[in-house]
């Protein structure tokens, strides 16, 4: 996209890029609603964030966005089943204590759902957490133990594990260490790592799914 | 409500006056089918317009004032030095921005302040109505406000905007008329009144009736039941403050510096409460307290009501406040919630302030804020953000 700024944020372009045109999009901790202004300006999107910042929805709602305060743990209940294209939950997933639950929520009210992270296991985690013996401190985690707003620390690796566990069809990856992107050995080299998921047609209605078993691919 | 604390805060939303502004009466004969299968009719309907309708009429925005609030909701009355009870966030330059937006106020039915009402003259009898003026409900004072819109000839407001039982007005609108209104801004209210809010509004009436010079309703030519009126706004105004607000304004100060050992007003909060009392008989019928109380007790939009159709493309901007405890925030959550249900495109935002129910009143500068962009979005925006659009 020629149209927009070349210093957008790179985990912002790389979701920028994957989202369609005039797609529905519903952005979890939106902030002030950087990344959703972008995909409603460049992409014509209908756009919809939730956030629990009171100053970060002034933001939102400055820039004309319809952004609504809440707890992204529990915002997700009264949306009706795939009621969006996109889910987008980057850089949030790791403050939520239901992580799997609001995984499993994000995919019911959207189609897809993007998700981003950082990862644990980038080597200066490692590093730090063997040779130094301290708990680790990297540009995508520079948070000390104590002030940390993280309650879940997991490692590409561990979601690729969660999305086998939980039956997201892994659709799209992307890698990232500031500004460059990483292809090999992402779990060791990458200091975040966004997914784009999605459920297979046979599971994608997760009631009707515990409901009837295995045989539900037959009838679809 | 009326703005109870205006002169103590400062106006923060910036902007300028509008002036010397009138109030003027629209009569139609209706009748008016209402809610309880009862008429009324004719129906007079005291309102105030401010700025300029535009040539497509598409600025249009209907105010809608809260129970004991009136039509005059911004800018002078000559000979006045008190201005509209919404002055702060509607003018040139302020929120509802006059310069770019034509604003307009009406006084509810079942009110006293130059709409149809209890004190209003039955034509076949030639007296006041009383307690023969039909029971009305919030959605009867909104079929009242459509006539009026259709008589300024307005096909679609632009937004319609009240707190507290104003807000349950633009809830009703957009229930009643979702293909009317582009946008609304319910401040501070509810889908419903909960137990509590109906016990509290059944012990402000008791104590009306319990006057005996209230007389059945039948007190016009005998005088208000001051008593019984007084003390239902004195209860009024505990449920518009804060714990903390209370704490600030009052404290335990003493009136005079020391205790009386009587039953006179001791200490600050009394006396400011029977200020309030005795200040609002002037103002306001007993019968219209009665009558408006009953209509919020009856108010129910919850379980779908809200939004009953498909593709309802109305925008939302709800705003509740911290310290409010007689609308508390999980009010204006379920009306988020039942909006989201049916993908209807919404903001919310509860508000920090220690004000309590007083805080649509004066808690300016983040509803400033939120109002001006929501309704600048919502003026140019060709389209809606989400949901059932496009």
């Amino acid at each position: 996209m020629e149209t927009i700024d070349n210093d957008i944020r790179p985990d912002h372009r790389v979701i920028f890029d994957w989202i369609d045109p005039g797609a529905r999009v519903l952005d979890l901790g939106c902030g002030g609603g950087e990344l959703i202004d972008l995909l409603s300006r460049e992409k014509d999107a209908r756009v919809q964030g939730i956030e629990l910042d009171e100053q970060a929805i002034y933001e939102c709602v400055r820039k004309g966005l319809s952004v609504c305060q809440g707890d992204i743990e529990t915002g997700l209940a009264e949306y009706p089943d795939r009621c969006f294209d996109y889910v987008i939950l980057n850089q949030s997933l790791q403050e939520v204590r239901k992580a799997s639950f609001l995984l499993r929520e994000a995919l019911r009210v959207g189609e897809r759902a993007i998700v981003g992270f950082p990862n644990f296991a980038h080597i200066g985690a490692r590093v730090s957490l063997f040779f130094g013996g301290r708990a680790p401190m990297t540009p995508s985690l520079p948070y000390r133990w104590y002030d940390t707003p993280n309650v879940r620390f997991l490692s590409i690796g561990d979601f690729r594990g969660v999305c086998a566990e939980m039956g997201f069809a892994v659709e799209k990856a992307a890698f990232l260490n500031g500004q460059k992107a990483i292809t090999f050995w992402p779990n060791l080299r990458a200091l975040s790592a966004i997914f784009l998921l999605s459920l297979p047609d046979d599971r994608a209605h997760a009631g009707e799914r515990t409901a009837e078993g295995p045989g539900t691919k037959s009838e679809r | 409500m009326e703005a109870v604390l205006k002169t103590e805060t400062a106006p923060a939303a910036g902007g300028r006056s509008l002036g010397i502004v009138e109030t003027r009466k629209y009569t139609f004969a209706g009748p008016l089918l209402l809610e309880s299968g009862e008429i009324l009719g004719p129906v007079t309907l005291a309102y105030e317009t401010y700025g300029k309708l535009n040539r497509e009429k598409s600025n249009a925005i209907l105010v809608l004032h809260a129970l004991s609030g009136d039509a005059h909701a911004a800018g002078l009355h000559r000979g006045e030095k008190v201005p509209g009870w919404w002055d702060a966030m509607i003018g040139p330059g302020k929120p509802f921005d006059t310069d770019r937006y034509f604003v307009i106020c009406s006084n509810v039915i079942g009110g006293c302040k130059g709409s149809t009402g209890p004190a209003s003259v039955e034509p076949r009898t030639g007296k006041p109505y009383g307690t023969a003026f039909p029971f009305i409900t919030i959605a009867d004072m909104v079929l009242a406000q459509r006539h009026l819109i259709d008589f300024l000839a307005i096909d679609r407001l632009l937004c319609v905007a009240g707190g507290s039982m104003g807000g349950m007005q633009a809830l009703q609108w957009v229930a009643s008329y979702p293909e009317r209104v582009r946008s609304a801004i319910p401040i501070a209210t509810a889908l419903k009144h909960s137990p509590q809010q109906i016990a509290f509004n059944e012990v402000i009436r008791q104590s009306i009736m319990a006057d005996p010079a209230w007389r059945g309703g039948d007190y016009y030519e005998t005088g208000q039941p001051e008593k019984g009126l007084s003390v239902a706004r004195m209860i009024g105004h505990i449920t518009f403050m804060s714990e903390k607000s209370m704490e600030e304004k009052f404290s335990r100060r003493l009136k005079n510096d020391r205790l009386g050992f009587d039953f006179g007003a001791d200490f600050e909060v009394e006396g400011y409460l029977r200020y309030r009392g005795a200040n609002f008989v002037k103002r306001f019928d007993a019968n219209s307290y009665l009558y408006i109380t009953k209509a919020l007790d009856y108010f129910d939009l919850s379980g779908g009501r809200l939004i009953a159709g498909k593709g309802v493309d109305t925008r939302f901007l709800v705003l509740s406040f911290q310290s409010d405890w007689l609308y508390p925030s999980h009010q204006s959550q379920e009306i988020v919630r039942q909006l989201k249900r049916k993908r209807v495109d919404a903001t919310y935002c509860e508000l920090k302030s220690t004000w309590g129910h007083d805080a649509f009143l004066v808690e300016l500068e983040g509803q400033t804020t939120l109002i001006r962009h929501f309704l600048e979005r919502t003026y140019l925006g060709k389209e809606n953000g989400n949901g059932n659009h496009r």
